[in-house]
């Protein structure tokens, strides 16, 4: 059987050592009436076996060339530099545990403290911690800091927050008893925070500081979440003044994969340090004046806290924490820039180009966006049957979260949308 | 050994790494008031450099795939290295969670069967796979229960959690909006049957249970305790973390628990990442089924499955999209390769190398409890504390001879716990290992104790001065942050 | 000098006029070990008697203080924010947490010095 490694003579010299005489023994108290016959499972594969079988159902998808792929949604295709996946997939890193001895763990927690130091300087926060699990649950952990930190129960949503965010939100809102309630116009003095998405899920610029300042004036905390890349070019949440940066970190450096697994990030101001859930990795020095890395301000957490804890969270997101440092590490500061900037012009390109199709519209033109945009069509399922049979994953169709919306199509431009990929897209489209 | 931290390493005059140009006439420009102000301190290093930080980085970490992990209740098992193959796969790492339904039949077909698998171990009637870790689960899972009460028109305040019981139980429970009641642990380690009757009442919405519990013992009483819940109306729920003990061998759902949450990370080798990614799939009886996280995979006729949205009494999303998919993958290919002959001996082997540990390691330590054991067992250090020599001591010695050390001062009901969890995946011959070096440790705790409270001594760092690390935290470095 | 009146939640108090100081014991900071942080109330918070009014953190343990008077708090030792480790220390002297002004009498249930002590000895017996 794979995996295992008794031989059935271990397993004979194992049990005369313990002195019995079966396995059934040692099963002694388990009710008789509680033992199982069998698992009605299939019998065990060899590895080639497995490999066909799960490399079958691999094959009834449909994988989208990145290029030619303009859907995004909270999920981006994005140039991954070869690094990452060699870094990730280092045993060292991949079967450690989460680092509870810290003299046999200092390379996975020095991993998480860069990880910690580079989103505190992306968001230009000035702590982050960990990771989380995504970006929604991110959402809803900054919005109970603000439950706890204000003392008040409600959380305001401004317009176009992740629909899926706003709805996991609203489900750790009912379990732990505090209200949601969406439009900025619902500010007042009985709010927590205040949370916006920037660019909103749309895709359209916000205007932070205003809403920041909105927050602060009614008292409440301002949580912004935030898309990483954009960060490059976009005002940071430290510079406007938010309380709470939060997002998901799938573009830097992780594969779609349906989904998942990605990383959440949370980062916020240093006064609000002990309420921030989940893992912190801190600095330290051994007897001898060594500099090393340590879990950190643990009585937060929920194994000393237990059910005054501030976050049930155990498991962080650490091995994909560490696929976006090194993205984060190989980009630089002009990398990263340069990756935002060649996103934000050609979608500003195929924008202008799409506007002038018959039958396509600009939704909001008086808006801003950075390189994800809303534009109307005439027929939503014909043009992305259209491009689907040119071999193109088109835009996002809005009105499943959004009935106003209808014939709205949400489009991504990455800078793996190269210019002949947009021409591609522009002739299946003028069909 | 040390490696400096990557900033320190940045070089600021070095070339951005090489990428496509726009390729567009660059005519678009932000409105004003929006441009960030001042760019991010991140490092300049040349891809060399990188993967040697790295690879020395790499190079500090214990790992499973080099070091026996004997920690309790955490079952670090082998990764093997075929889940890691699949769930690289194209046809899966580069699916996009928005594609139309009729492009991912393959994805959907292996959550389906990936279900139903889990149903069988578990012994329940549907699993949600969404939630992302095994404290995720549980919140979960106490969601529904809190809907299923609700729909039936009781508001169920308390849920009981035993005092031997995971953080995460009582945390979660918090963060549902339930108070807390503890139930005691009898002299045998296992719940006080009586205790749990006294905080029985209209007011408890379910008791959370680990079984094997948390000394590893089995809870004999399971059937009784079972319908002494259901009798006042509460719902059972199961921490799956010491699922790893019972794969064919006996079922959570036939011991009346209604829902069960399962670590795909621990009982079905999905690899910890450091710390993660897991998932924490939830099972649930027929009556919590409507109120599961929605999506559920539907299976509409042989082989074409879709994603159903349309479920009223759903708690809703508990994180976007459908989970941790590239850890689901990873958990069907170990449930394919093993089969269901493989998975009941892998559990069975889990139990036969705790009782053989078990019984070598009582010549050396205290172990409190009376066995057999299930996949776990905890010892006591405490009886070298007459030589000033604490749990704690005894994993730093562990760590100096090349093993990862037990889970430490965890149940806290036991003093100077260590809990020991072989797990399968390690052979004899390593568990003897272990055994010849927790002798040397108690050797060394009687005849040099200064010795071993100084270890280990070989690593990158000694023991870290965790005080003051909590009295002026550091927890990130600090650039000058250039103007943009 | 004024007596001190210890709680079996391990908190002592010395009234001087209708001011009561409060702090922990010197068994309770034995038993949290190193103190890390505390996180105290603000001045002119209300408390009633068994109101959690802080934490006390260190490395390995949190523990919720609980007021064993009512009134108002008068004064926070702001001195502890940069040297928590005063409370183990000096925890019945320069390690006070918080000065409260009473609403009234002390109330009761408070124990001596030799029934705190029966108390501790009793609890470390088993």
């Amino acid at each position: 059987m794979p995996y295992l490694v008794h031989s059935p003579d271990d397993r004979r010299q194992m049990l005369e050592a313990i002195g019995v005489g079966s396995m059934d023994e040692l099963l002694v108290d388990i009710p008789g009436r509680l033992r199982l016959a069998h698992l009605a499972l299939p019998a065990g594969l060899s590895e080639l076996e497995t490999m066909t079988q799960v490399g079958g159902l691999a094959s009834r998808n449909r994988v989208y060339d990145d290029r030619l792929s303009f859907r995004g949604g909270g999920v981006y295709r994005r140039f991954i530099p070869a690094a990452v996946a060699a870094v990730t997939s280092k045993p060292e890193f991949y079967t450690a545990y989460t680092p509870y001895q810290p003299e046999a763990s200092q390379g996975t927690l020095q991993a998480i403290f860069e990880f910690q130091s580079l989103i505190a300087e992306l968001t230009a926060m000035d702590v982050a911690n960990a990771s989380l699990y995504d970006g929604a649950t991110a959402v809803a952990e900054a919005a109970m800091m603000a439950v706890v930190q204000t003392g008040r129960h409600r959380v305001v949503v401004a317009d176009y927050l992740h629909p899926e965010y706003l709805e996991v939100l609203r489900g750790y809102a009912e379990g732990r008893g505090f209200e949601v309630a969406l439009g900025v116009d619902r500010l007042g003095e009985d709010s927590a925070a205040l949370i916006f998405q920037q660019p909103n899920f749309l895709g359209l610029l916000e205007d932070p500081s205003g809403l920041t300042q909105s927050a602060h004036g009614a008292g409440a905390l301002a949580i912004a979440c935030v898309d990483p890349i954009s960060l490059a070019l976009l005002s940071a949440p430290g510079e406007y003044g938010a309380d709470i940066a939060v997002g998901e970190g799938q573009q830097l450096g992780l594969a779609a994969s349906y989904g998942g697994p990605h990383v959440g990030f949370i980062a916020c101001r240093r006064d609000l340090t002990r309420r921030l859930p989940g893992r912190l990795i801190g600095q330290a020095h051994d007897g001898q004046g060594r500099r090393g890395y340590v879990l950190t301000l643990t009585a937060r957490e929920q194994h000393i806290r237990r059910e005054k804890a501030t976050s049930n969270i155990c498991t962080n997101h650490s091995l994909c924490a560490l696929a976006a440092s090194v993205y984060l590490t190989y980009m630089g500061p002009e990398g990263l820039r340069q990756v935002a900037d060649v996103s934000f012009q050609r979608a500003h390109s195929i924008a202008a180009r799409m506007s002038a199709l018959p039958g396509v519209e600009a939704v909001f033109p008086e808006r801003a966006f950075l390189n994800e945009f809303p534009v109307r069509v005439k027929n939503v399922e014909q043009l992305l049957s259209r491009l689907d049979a040119a071999g193109i994953l088109g835009g996002l169709p809005a009105a499943r979260w959004y009935p106003e919306l209808d014939g709205v199509v949400i489009f991504c431009c990455t800078e793996v949308n190269d210019s002949a990929a947009l021409d591609h897209l522009i002739a299946a489209m003028a069909q | 050994m040390s490696e400096p931290l990557s900033i320190e390493r940045s070089r600021p005059g070095l070339a951005p790494p090489r990428l496509p140009e726009a390729g567009v006439e660059a005519l678009a420009k932000l409105p004003a008031g929006v441009a960030r102000r001042h760019r991010p301190g991140l490092p300049r290093l040349s891809e060399p450099e990188i993967m040697r930080h790295y690879s020395r980085l790499a190079a500090m970490n214990y790992s499973i795939s080099e070091n026996f992990y004997p920690l309790g209740s955490c079952t670090m098992k082998y990764n093997p290295v075929l889940n890691e193959e699949a769930a690289a796969l194209a046809g899966f790492a580069g699916l996009h969670p928005y594609q139309d339904e009729s492009t991912v039949q393959g994805a959907l077909a292996l959550m389906w069967h990936l279900e139903r698998a889990l149903c069988e171990v578990a012994g329940v009637d549907r699993v949600t796979l969404q939630p992302a870790a095994g404290a995720h689960g549980e919140w979960t899972a106490l969601r529904m229960i809190q809907a299923y009460h609700l729909a039936r028109g009781e508001e169920r305040t308390e849920v009981i959690v035993p005092d031997a019981a995971h953080g995460t139980n009582p945390a979660s429970a918090a963060l549902c909006g339930f108070k807390v009641v503890e139930v005691r642990s009898g002299r045998d380690g296992r719940v006080d049957v009586a205790d749990l009757r006294a905080k029985l009442s209209p007011r408890v919405a379910a008791l959370m249970l680990t079984n094997p519990n948390t000394l590893g013992l089995f809870e004999r009483d399971i059937l009784e305790m079972a319908a002494m819940v259901h009798a006042a109306g509460g719902k059972l729920y199961y921490d799956g973390a010491n699922l790893n003990a019972l794969m064919g061998i006996c079922r959570p759902g036939d011991m009346g628990f209604d829902a069960v949450h399962m670590n795909l990370h621990k009982t079905f080798t999905t690899p910890h990442g450091g710390g993660g990614p897991g998932a924490g799939p939830v099972g649930v009886k027929a009556d919590l089924v409507p109120f599961l996280p929605r999506p559920t995979v539907e299976r509409e006729e042989t082989d074409v499955f879709r994603l159903d949205f349309d479920r009223p009494r759903s708690i809703g999303r508990v994180r976007s999209f459908y989970g941790n998919f590239g850890m689901l993958v990873r958990a069907y290919t170990y449930i394919l390769a093993m089969g269901g002959d493989g998975l009941t001996q892998a559990s069975q082997d889990a139990v036969l190398s705790a009782n053989y540990l078990r019984r070598r390691v009582e010549g050396l330590l205290e172990v409190p409890h009376a066995g057999p054991c299930m996949h776990e067992f905890v010892a006591s250090a405490r009886k070298l504390g007459e030589h000033g020599i604490r749990a704690l001591d005894v994993a730093k010695g562990l760590l100096q001879r090349g093993f990862y050390a037990p889970t430490i001062y965890f149940p806290l009901i036991v003093p100077e716990s260590m809990m020991v969890e072989p797990t399968e995946t390690e052979s004899k011959a390593t568990l003897d290992e272990f055994v010849d070096a927790l002798a040397d440790i108690v050797r060394e705790a009687r005849e040099n104790p200064e010795q071993l409270r100084r270890e280990p001594t070989h690593l990158p760092v000694g023991r870290l001065d965790e005080v003051a690390a909590a009295r002026q935290p550091i927890l990130r470095w600090v650039s000058e942050g250039d103007p943009g | 000098m004024a007596e001190r009146y210890y709680t079996e939640t391990h908190e002592w108090v010395v009234v001087d006029g209708n001011v009561a100081t409060v702090g922990i014991t010197d068994f309770a900071q034995s038993q949290l070990g190193d103190v890390v942080f505390l996180e105290l109330p603000r001045v002119g918070r209300l408390l009633e008697a068994g109101d959690t009014f802080g934490v006390v953190e260190s490395v390995k343990a949190a523990s919720d203080l609980y007021a064993p008077v009512a009134g108002t708090v008068v004064e926070v030792n702001e001195a502890l924010s940069d040297a928590p480790e005063t409370v183990n220390h000096d925890p019945l002297e320069k390690g006070w947490l918080v000065r409260v002004q009473l609403n009234g009498d002390l109330g009761a249930g408070f124990l001596d010095e030799a029934g705190y002590q029966a108390l501790v000895d009793a609890g470390s017996s088993h």
